[in-house]
C-alpha cells in the first residue's frame, strides 16, 4: 500500500477512533452504566461524575505512561543489566556504569556537555536579551525580530548544512568558499583552517549553531517580559535622572529575572538533548563528542544496550534538578 | 519608552546600527546556502557565494570550432565564430594560447600557434583563426581566456534534486515520506491531548493536581531514554520499524507539551460560559465539543505548529523508529545527513536538498508566526 494512503487511513482511524471512543464511552456511561433515572438516579449521577474524568484522560494517560514514564523505569533496569546472547538479560549491578566511567570517550562527552551547558544558554540569553531590548525601541523592530527568530524553524540538520558551508575549507591555492576562511585569510591568516577539526575550538563552532537557533527563542520570551514591565517604574527612574543603561540594568533586569531563569532552563534542556548537530557535523570526532551522540553510538553502533542505557540515565540525572524545580513551581502556581 | 531614545539621537543611531548588524549576522549563513542552491557546481567551487551577485573574473579554457568548419578565403583557410557559442555571455580581457601563460595577449592582438595558425580574439569572444594551409585534426585549438562573466543563476539544481526520475539522492521520495510522517503525527496528539486537557482544567476529581505535576515533569524527560524500551516494545507487539511506530512515538513524545499548553489555555476561559452551559443541561461531552474546542483554537494552532516543526525537523525519532535496513522509508533529514557524509563536497546538491527540506517549515513559520509566539509564551514553564 502506498505510504501516503496508509497515512490518510491512519489519520482517519486515529481521528475517528479518538472521537468514537470519547463519544461512545460517554454514551455508555450515561445510558447503560449509570443512567440518571430510576431508583438510584442520584447515586448514578455521582458515580458518572467520578468516572467521566478518567474517560477523558484514559488515552493520554495510557500514551504518557507507555511512551515516557515506563521507558524511564525500563532504561534504569537495562542500565543495571546485561544482555545474554540468545535472549534474556541478567542483573549486573553497576558494571555498565563502571565500564562507562573507564572510557575516555565518556569523559570527553561529559566535559563537552558541561561546556555546552555553560556557553549555549548564556550566549543565547545574552543575545536574546540584547535583541529584545534593542528592537523594542525601533520602528522596524518586528521585522528584525522575525528574521532573528527564523532559525527556530530550521531543523538542526538543515542548520548543520548551513554552517558547514560557513566553515568550509579549500586547499590554499584555491579560492575559499567558506565565509570563515575567506575572512581569516582576508585578515592576514596564512593557511586556510579546517575549523571543525581543531580540538576544543571545534566545540565552540558547533555551539555557535545552537546559539544561532536558540537566540530567537530567548528573544521572544524576554521581549514579552520586557513589554510586561509596568511603565511607571521606568518613568520614575527617568524622572530621577537614570540613564538608559541604569534603567536597563537596575530597573528592568531585576523585574524580568524570573523569566530569564525560565529561558535559561529551557535552553539547558535543549542542550542536554543536543544530538542532530553533532551527529551531522562531526559525529563526535575530533573531541566533539556529547552525551546524546555517545549514547546513540553505544545503542545503535556498538549495540551495547547496557552502557547506552547507563549514559541515557546520566542525561536523565542532569535533567532531574530542572524537573524538580519546574514541578515545584507549577504546584506553587496552582495553589 | 520612546522618550528615552528620543532624547538621545546618537543613541538611537547606535541602536539602529547594532540591530542591523545583528540581523545581518543572523541572516548571512542562511542566505549563503540559499544563493548557493541557485549556482552551478563550478561556480560554487570556484568563488564564494557572496561574489555571486557581482560579475566575476574567471579563467576559462575554451576551444575554437573544429577544423572541418574552415572556409577558404583567397589563399587563407579561416575559422570564425565565438568562443562562448554566442556573443554577450562574458567579456574577455586577456587571452593566451598556452596553459603556461594565459595572459600573453591582449584583446585584438594576433597570437601565433606552433602549427602556423594565427588567432585573433575580440572581447566579446569572437575569434578569427587563419592558416595558410588547410587545417587538420578533429578538435579545435585551445584558447585560454580571462573573462568577466555576469552573475548567473540557475534552477537546474532544483530540477535535478526534485524532478529527475533517476536521481540517486531520492529527495522527492524523502519529501513525501516526511509529509507522511508529519501529518498524522501532528493531528492525533492534538485530539488526545484536548480531551485530557479539558478534564484537567474543568473537571474535579481526586489526583488532578498530581497528574498535572506529572505532566510538567514529563515535559522535560529526555526522549533518549525512550529509544530502546520502545523499540523493544514495538518489536514485541509486531509493528517493528515503520510509519505506525513513528506516529505512535511522536504522539507519545508530543503529548506532555500539548496537554500542558491546552490546559493552561482552557483554564483561562471564562467560567461563566461553562457553568451556564451546565445549568442549561449540557453534558461534559457537549460542553467540550461545542464550546471549549472552538474557543481553544489559538492554543490548538500553537501546538499544531510546534508539533509540525518538531516532527518535520526530527532526525533521531525517525532514525530509531522508522528507517529500516531497506531505506524505503527514509526522511529528508536522514537523506541530508547521508549526503553530508558521502557527497560532502557537492555543495550544489547539498544546498539544494537542504533548502527543499527547510522551505516548508519556513513557509509555515512566516505564515503562522503569531501562533508560534503565543505558544512559546504559554509553553515555557513559568
Amino acid at each position: 500500500m502506498h505510504p501516503a494512503l496508509q497515512g490518510l487511513i491512519t489519520i482517519l482511524i486515529g481521528v475517528g477512533g479518538c472521537v468514537g471512543y470519547f463519544y461512545f464511552s460517554n454514551q455508555f456511561l450515561d445510558k447503560v452504566l449509570c443512567p440518571p433515572r430510576g431508583p438510584n438516579a442520584g447515586r448514578n449521577i455521582n458515580r458518572a461524575n467520578i468516572i467521566r474524568p478518567w474517560l477523558f484522560l484514559a488515552p493520554a494517560v495510557l500514551a504518557l505512561g507507555l511512551y515516557l514514564a515506563y521507558p524511564v523505569v525500563e532504561t534504569l533496569r537495562l542500565s543495571l543489566s546485561e544482555r545474554i546472547p540468545g535472549g534474556g538479560s541478567q542483573f549486573v549491578g553497576l558494571d555498565n556504569y563502571r565500564q562507562m566511567m573507564g572510557e575516555p570517550k565518556f569523559w570527553e562527552a561529559l566535559r563537552n556537555n558541561m561546556l555546552w551547558l555553560i556557553v549555549v544558554p548564556a550566549m543565547s540569553t545574552v543575545f536574546g536579551l540584547a535583541v529584545a531590548q534593542l528592537t523594542d525601541r525601533i520602528r522596524w523592530g518586528n521585522i528584525a525580530k522575525s528574521l532573528i527568530f527564523m532559525p527556530m524553524a530550521i531543523s538542526f540538520v538543515g542548520a548543520a548544512v548551513i554552517w558547514k558551508l560557513v566553515y568550509d575549507t579549500r586547499p590554499v591555492e584555491q579560492e575559499q568558499i567558506g565565509v570563515l576562511n575567506a575572512l581569516y585569510l582576508w585578515f592576514g591568516g596564512d593557511d586556510p583552517q579546517t575549523w571543525l577539526t581543531i580540538p576544543f575550538w571545534n566545540n565552540v563552532f558547533l555551539m555557535v549553531v545552537l546559539i544561532w537557533i536558540q537566540t530567537g527563542f530567548a528573544m521572544v520570551i524576554l521581549s514579552a517580559a520586557l513589554r510586561g514591565i509596568p511603565e511607571e517604574t521606568i518613568e520614575a527612574a527617568i524622572v530621577d535622572g537614570a540613564n538608559p543603561f541604569q534603567v536597563f540594568f537596575r530597573i528592568k533586569m531585576p523585574q524580568i529575572a524570573g523569566t530569564i531563569v525560565v529561558v535559561w532552563t529551557t535552553i539547558t534542556i535543549v542542550v542536554l538533548k543536543v544530538f542532530d548537530i553533532v551527529f551531522a557535523m562531526t559525529n563526535g570526532q575530533w573531541n566533539t563528542q556529547v552525551l546524546a551522540n555517545y549514547m546513540y553510538d553505544k545503542l545503535f553502533r556498538a549495540n551495547d544496550w547496557g552502557v547506552g542505557s547507563a549514559s541515557a540515565m546520566i542525561i536523565m540525572l542532569l535533567v532531574t534538578p530542572i524537573l524538580v524545580w519546574n514541578v515545584r513551581n507549577a504546584r506553587k502556581e496552582m495553589r | 519608552m520612546d522618550n528615552i531614545a528620543g532624547s538621545k539621537p546618537h543613541l538611537t543611531w547606535a541602536v539602529h546600527i547594532s540591530v542591523a548588524v545583528l540581523v545581518a549576522l543572523w541572516l548571512f549563513p542562511t542566505v549563503g546556502l540559499f544563493v548557493s542552491s541557485f549556482r552551478t557546481a563550478d561556480q560554487i567551487s570556484t568563488s564564494g557565494w557572496w561574489k555571486a551577485m557581482f560579475p566575476s573574473e574567471q579563467s576559462l579554457t575554451l576551444r575554437t570550432a573544429a577544423p572541418d568548419t574552415q572556409v577558404q578565403q583567397g589563399d587563407l583557410f579561416v575559422i570564425e565564430g565565438n568562443l562562448f557559442g554566442q556573443a554577450g555571455k562574458a567579456e574577455i580581457s586577456v587571452f593566451g594560447i598556452s596553459s603556461k601563460d594565459v595572459t600573453a595577449y591582449s584583446i585584438g592582438e594576433t597570437a601565433e600557434l606552433r602549427n602556423g595558425r594565427k588567432v585573433t580574439v575580440q572581447s566579446s569572444g569572437d575569434y578569427r583563426m587563419t592558416a595558410s594551409e588547410p587545417m587538420t585534426g578533429s578538435r579545435g585549438s585551445r584558447v585560454f581566456v580571462t573573462a568577466q562573466t555576469p552573475p548567473e543563476f540557475t534552477t537546474q539544481n532544483y530540477k535535478n534534486v526534485l524532478f529527475d526520475p533517476d536521481n540517486r539522492e531520492g529527495m522527492a521520495k524523502a519529501f513525501f515520506n516526511t509529509l507522511t510522517v508529519t501529518i498524522p503525527a501532528t493531528i492525533i496528539p492534538i485530539l488526545v491531548a484536548a480531551f485530557a486537557a479539558y478534564a484537567l482544567a474543568w473537571m474535579d476529581f481526586p489526583g488532578r493536581a498530581l497528574l498535572i505535576a506529572a505532566i510538567v515533569a514529563l515535559l522535560v524527560v529526555p526522549l533518549q531514554l525512550a529509544l530502546i524500551p520502545l523499540l523493544k516494545f514495538h518489536n514485541n507487539i509486531g509493528i517493528g520499524k515503520g510509519y505506525l511506530g513513528v506516529w505512535m512515538a511522536h504522539t507519545g513524545f508530543g503529548l506532555p507539551l500539548a496537554i500542558y499548553l491546552l490546559r493552561n489555555y482552557m483554564v483561562s476561559l471564562p467560567r461563566d460560559i461553562i457553568e451556564n452551559a451546565r445549568v442549561d443541561g449540557a453534558s461534559d461531552f457537549q460542553i467540550f465539543t461545542r464550546i471549549i474546542l472552538p474557543l481553544s483554537f489559538p492554543a490548538l494552532a500553537s501546538f499544531a505548529i510546534f508539533q509540525f516543526l518538531w516532527t518535520w525537523n526530527d532526525l533521531l525519532v525517525a532514525l530509531v523508529f522508522l528507517i529500516d535496513a531497506t531505506g524505503e522509508t527514509t526522511v529528508m533529514t536522514k537523506q541530508i545527513v547521508e549526503l553530508l557524509g558521502t557527497r560532502g563536497g557537492n555543495w550544489e546538491i547539498l544546498a539544494t536538498s537542504a533548502f527543499v527540506s527547510i522551505a516548508v517549515p519556513l513557509a509555515v513559520f512566516f505564515a503562522m508566526q503569531k501562533y508560534l509566539v503565543r505558544g512559546l509564551l504559554a509553553g515555557s514553564v513559568k
